[in-house]
């Protein structure tokens, strides 16, 4: 039947992106290049970091989610819906607003050299953790938002009727879910960490705090050492491979909660105490993950009009680019949403840009430079990485369609291509809009395949604040970001507008 | 002539068949719910398969097509048009894959909503379009792919008792003006009086007929009396 012909060449496609250039890997590795110390050094940080990463996220984002859930006002839901928001925001915006806040001469070292004590340096583990619990932090609390909210009101009002004492109630009624999306989000920001790039290139480095992605990075574009590449490469993907298996059969079986029946929320009935605790907690996060913003914003703003034409031209690179990548993203991603296409694109989270893009500058080496390339590489691996995010949010959907309309459309003898113009295409339209928006942003955002090929002649707007960044050249870096910040956004909203001006 | 003679396994059902049926008009299903109306018609139309035996219409076997090919049109029990299509757009559908419609094609469209009484319909769409209005598009629908044989999956029985027997007539009509052979599967015996001279039973996987319909419903002596006797 076409419709799986084009499933298995979308497969091929993917397979082939992801695994040629680990053979490629595998074949230079067969000298004596061995694991060194430092590498073993570089293995153990990676995991080391992205564990603790992990640990605090969850437990920032759990005592978030707890505050919120229990207390209500204006302003309430808004702040719910910007915990979205960090997941699309490009992580050096991130890294260049904590700098305001955290860095030498920003807010908190300006306020602590004023009460006398030692400047606190955000380079190193400590810089690491706190970019990482910035941009996973409220994916955490919206998992256990989502969680606690999703518990039927009935059990609450049942643990009223039975006058539960408080800490049987949280036994009884919330650890369940507390335990079990603990779990889940600790995984999914553990495997989100471990191939962490920007943030270790920035605010890392060094001996002591390299993770293999940037060793990988330094083996290449400094040392020219490919054999060492290929050898971390291929620990890399083993180890995310196996924890990323590990991650699917953990966050696969999602079982929701059943037998509520959408009565109204129960007031609570909040102490004193407990309110001031939990206001203080939502006005310290808040400020966590709202300053940061802000002082892209403040700072950014003055120098729009200073900047030179690269940056605006790398801008332009970088939206060419986030829409070609969405649209090759989107167009494999539609021939693969069932169960194995879904198995299979998650396999864009196991492997890392970096270890692809290893092997395809060395694919491409003895052909042409590798750098002319920089282009079509960093579009086609950027198109695979959103893959698993794309297929995630277009199956259920996809699924629905085949369920309710495969039927009718055999009826009136469609072939695939009318049943792709006629039925899937549209009916699929808002699905489309918000996963394009989504990989599209992910892409205009990412630093990672292109620091590798990128160039002085083909640069992209995340290369190019790396550079203004390495250069000092702060103020530029900063209005660089600002412009980087909205466009991004502005990606996302375009793309999903278009999936919602649905016409049925 | 229609000629079906097969059995199908389904995981722990089975479903037999040895049925002719020599003349057009509608044939009504009928049988206790559970006991395999609708797979009887997802087998004849081609969406399950049979494990042995044969459906031939006019000496030409059928079984061996694919679901689209076969001279088969089907309505069923919902989703019967697609909700982001206008009336015109669902109804071409029937004609052309392309997307435009020549004028040819229009006119069909026209000609076929005049015959349910449908016409200046064609830029709705579905949800803007009553139970009954939804039915007749259906059956426009099907008059457009004019095939030989019709397939009914209870498409009516969210309609009220009024709307439901408007649309049984205009079937009865249809496929007397067409010559159609239309098998209408129903759980309501008053829908299988009204336009079936004939009915097929299917109990228990077992399909059998045709009888007519008058002797299939009655409650005292008929093969049907335990499952009309509880209702």
């Amino acid at each position: 039947m076409a419709p799986r012909l084009v499933s298995i060449g979308a497969a091929m496609i993917v397979a082939l992106v992801v695994l040629g250039p680990l053979i490629v890997l595998m074949r230079l590795t067969s000298d004596q290049t061995t694991f060194s110390a430092a590498d073993w050094a570089a293995l153990k940080f990676t995991v080391f970091q992205a564990a603790y990463s992990a640990i605090l996220s969850v437990f920032f984002g759990f005592l978030l989610a707890q505050a919120l859930f229990r207390q209500s006002f204006r302003g309430r839901q808004l702040l719910v819906l910007m915990l979205g928001a960090p997941f699309i925001l490009p992580v050096l915006v991130a890294i260049l607003g904590l700098l305001s806040v955290f860095g030498h001469n920003g807010l908190v070292n300006t306020v602590i050299t004023a009460i006398g004590l030692k400047t606190w340096s955000i380079y190193g583990i400590q810089g690491i953790l706190l970019a990482h619990v910035y941009l996973n932090m409220p994916l955490a609390t919206r998992f256990f938002l989502q969680g606690l909210e999703s518990i039927p009101q009935e059990r609450w009002r049942l643990a009223q009727a039975l006058s539960l004492k408080k800490f049987i109630k949280f036994r009884v009624i919330e650890w369940p879910v507390i335990q079990k999306i603990s779990l889940q989000a600790f995984v999914a920001i553990f495997v989100v960490c471990l191939t962490s790039f920007a943030i270790i290139l920035t605010l890392g480095g060094g001996p002591r705090a390299t993770t293999i992605e940037v060793a990988i990075y330094q083996a290449i574009r400094l040392d020219l050492d490919f054999s060492k590449a290929a050898i971390l490469g291929l620990s890399q993907f083993t180890l995310t491979g196996v924890i990323a298996m590990l991650a699917l059969w953990f966050l696969g079986n999602r079982n929701s909660l059943s037998g509520g029946l959408d009565r109204p929320k129960i007031i609570w009935n909040n102490s004193i105490i407990r309110s001031i605790m939990d206001w203080l907690i939502i006005i310290v996060f808040g400020l966590f993950l709202f300053m940061p913003i802000y002082f892209i914003f403040m700072k950014g703003i003055g120098n729009l009009t200073n900047l030179g034409p690269s940056v605006w031209s790398a801008a332009f690179n970088s939206l060419l680019m986030a829409i070609t990548s969405s649209i090759i993203s989107l167009t494999i991603a539609c021939p693969l949403t069932h169960k194995w296409g879904e198995a299979l694109g998650t396999l864009g989270i196991a492997v890392s840009p970096l270890v692809i893009g290893a092997g395809l500058f060395i694919l491409i080496r003895p052909i042409a430079n590798p750098f002319d390339y920089a282009l079509y590489v960093t579009v086609l691996v950027n198109a695979i990485m959103g893959l698993p995010f794309a297929i995630r949010i277009l199956r259920p959907a996809a699924e629905d369609i085949r369920q309710d309309y495969l039927k009718l459309s055999k009826a009136l003898s469609l072939n695939t291509i009318g049943w792709v113009y006629w039925i899937f295409l549209p009916r699929l339209r808002k699905p489309l809009g918000y996963a394009g928006g989504l990989v599209a942003a992910l892409s205009m955002g990412d630093l990672g395949i292109i620091a590798l090929f990128g160039g002085a002649e083909f640069t992209t707007l995340p290369l190019k604040i790396y550079q203004l960044m390495g250069a000092y050249r702060m103020d530029q870096a900063l209005s660089a970001s600002l412009i980087l910040l909205i466009l991004s956004f502005a990606l996302f909203f375009i793309f999903e507008n278009l999936g919602r001006r649905s016409n049925v | 002539m229609f000629d079906f003679c097969f059995t199908t396994e389904f995981s722990g059902f089975t479903i037999t068949a040895k049925i002719q049926l020599k003349n057009t008009g509608v044939y009504a299903v009928l049988g206790p719910s559970g006991a395999g109306k609708s797979s009887l018609l997802n087998i004849l139309a081609g969406y399950s398969k049979i494990s042995k035996g044969h459906i031939c219409w006019k000496s030409d076997q059928i079984h061996i097509k694919q679901a689209s090919e076969r001279p088969i049109a089907t309505l069923f029990q919902d989703n019967n048009l697609f909700p982001h299509l206008t009336v015109q757009q669902n109804l071409g559908l029937a004609l052309t894959q392309w997307p435009w419609l020549l004028y040819k094609y229009q006119k069909r469209i026209e000609e076929a909503l005049k015959a349910v009484n449908m016409s200046s319909f064609e830029n709705r769409r579905p949800s803007q379009l009553s139970g009954g209005q939804k039915s007749r598009t259906a059956l426009a629908r099907v008059l457009l792919q004019d095939r030989p044989i019709l397939l009914l999956d209870e498409p009516f029985s969210a309609l009220g008792p009024g709307l439901k027997n408007e649309m049984l007539d205009l079937v009865a009509r249809i496929a007397n003006e067409r010559n159609l052979l239309v098998l209408m599967v129903t759980h309501d015996p008053n829908d299988a009086l009204r336009i079936s001279k004939e009915t097929i039973l299917v109990q228990d996987g077992k399909v059998s007929g045709p009888i007519p319909t008058k002797i299939a419903l009655d409650d005292e002596s008929g093969p049907l009396s335990d499952y009309l006797r509880i209702k």
